[in-house]
């Protein structure tokens, strides 16, 4: 350790000491695993909360997250929340309609997985694109998170009214065939959208860190979620994927992920040379 | 002690001025070099192909978990942010910071982190004051702090709001800042420079 700056390095260092101790008392003791998260926005994350809770140490929020489970409720959604919005990357959806949509209208039945699905804007624009598409009524959506409260949110489909400008254009460019206040009703300051979009849809707490697989899909996504992974849990998550995908099943990621370097590279092909659709062929 | 990395925030007016200052560092500049540019989320790669064509050394926007390599210019992605770690990059969607994603202050607190002393932040024109506190923690770690001299900014909110969080190392007009960086991070510089 250089002496020219102790102050800031040795807090640095005493807080990853502190973080790296909560998250094993958050394992042990409510089963929740978060010691391969990507450590700077995990640790980010930490300490927003934290502050939030208006405690001054990494230690002594340790405390609080271990002896009051409302405290650690209000920390969990802190750290599986991910800011999205409906149709976020249009293109991708515009490629899935284009190259995807017309595979799917060849099978009987479609089950398709988000895995990670945080506060459902992504859920609810699959099953938007799935019904214009006509295939909503033979299709099943299991919506998976590991937080209670996320998918609480996720459930009641409530989304400010200052987002629906945003949305809606998204939804244009992601080649939408109505009005998209069609898909909902204003209420003061929110929207709570159609719950006919939800019938098909199951909510269900998932751990992609600690569960295994619990059906075969025909489409999984998993937009966004593994970049909070470090790369030995994202190698896990990819093995999970590819096991819980029949043959020939598509896998859709962020933008800005790859499977590159990854256990599975060999078994997909890309569908698409700009957007993250996968189609596993062995 | 030698750096290894140089991170750099601009937001309005930054496109003029990230265009001179790549065209004018060194095709053998030695060290990966990291920019948060502002932009709409809504934005399309046009900023990407822009700067690539104007810069000598390769740029790119990372992919996630994407290993930094000297010599190459980052970009961070429209509507995540870029985060550091031990050599490679990290993205997240967690809110906003200060109404920004990306933003400047989590790329230049991520990197104090890893890298301590061994980083350069650069703070360029802008019209909010993102990247104060991430320059203040360059600074606290013992980093080089070097920010664009407001009167030659198209927008001096940036660079004064920096100015006035920390006691910067630098303030230099936007010409000089590239030859800053290439003699500074330049392998013989870094020798005679060392502290």
């Amino acid at each position: 350790m250089s002496a020219a700056f102790p102050q800031a390095e040795q807090q640095n260092e005493l807080e990853d000491i502190e973080i790296a101790l909560l998250l094993e008392g958050l394992y042990r003791y409510y089963g929740f695993d978060f010691r391969e998260y990507s450590p700077a926005s995990l640790k980010r994350r930490i300490i927003e909360r934290m502050r939030a809770e208006k405690i001054e140490t990494v230690s002594r929020y340790q405390e609080r997250v271990l002896h009051d489970a409302a405290c650690m409720e209000r920390l969990l959604l802190g750290l599986s929340v991910h800011v999205t919005s409906m149709f976020r990357d249009p293109e991708f959806y515009l490629t899935f309609r284009r190259k995807v949509v017309p595979i799917l209208k060849t099978y009987p039945t479609v089950r398709v997985w988000h895995a990670g699905c945080s506060t459902g804007e992504e859920v609810y624009s699959m099953a938007i694109l799935l019904q214009e598409e006509g295939l909503y009524r033979k299709s099943l959506i299991y919506a998976t998170d590991i937080s209670h409260e996320v998918l609480r949110k996720a459930k009641e489909g409530i989304f400010p009214l200052a987002s629906m400008q945003e949305y809606t254009s998204n939804y244009m460019k992601a080649g939408g065939t109505r009005e998209f206040s069609d898909y909902y009703t204003a209420h003061y300051d929110n929207v709570i959208f159609h719950p006919s979009l939800k019938t098909n849809v199951v909510f269900a707490e998932h751990n992609l860190a600690t569960d295994g697989s619990f059906n075969e899909f025909h489409v999984i996504l998993c937009r966004n979620v593994m970049i909070y992974f470090n790369k030995a849990l994202q190698e896990r998550v990819h093995n999970l994927v590819y096991e819980s995908l029949s043959m020939f099943g598509i896998f859709g990621l962020g933008n800005k992920e790859s499977l590159k370097f990854t256990p599975r590279e060999g078994f997909y092909e890309q569908l698409d040379d700009r957007d993250k659709l996968y189609r596993k062929v062995r | 002690m030698s750096f290894e990395i140089v991170v750099i925030g601009a937001s309005y007016g930054g496109l003029s001025a990230l265009q001179m200052l790549l065209a004018d560092l060194s095709p053998e500049f030695p060290l990966p070099l990291v920019i948060v540019q502002h932009r709409r989320k809504d934005a399309d790669d046009g900023l990407c192909e822009y700067l690539r064509k104007r810069s000598r050394l390769p740029l790119i926007e990372p992919n996630d978990k994407e290993k930094l390599e000297p010599g190459h210019v980052y970009l961070a992605p429209r509507d995540y942010h870029l985060l550091i770690e031990k050599s490679i990059f990290a993205l997240s969607t967690e809110s906003p910071v200060a109404f920004a994603r990306p933003s400047i202050d989590v790329l230049f607190e991520s990197a104090a982190a890893i890298y301590h002393e061994r980083v350069i932040g650069v703070i360029l024109t802008g019209a909010n004051s993102d990247g104060a506190r991430g320059l203040a923690k360059i600074k606290a770690f013992g980093g080089l702090t070097v920010v664009q001299d407001p009167k030659s900014a198209e927008s001096p909110a940036m660079p004064e709001a920096a100015i006035q969080m920390t006691a910067v190392d630098c303030i230099l007009p936007l010409p000089q800042i590239a030859p800053f960086l290439n003699e500074r991070c330049h392998p013989i510089q870094r020798l005679l420079h060392a502290r």
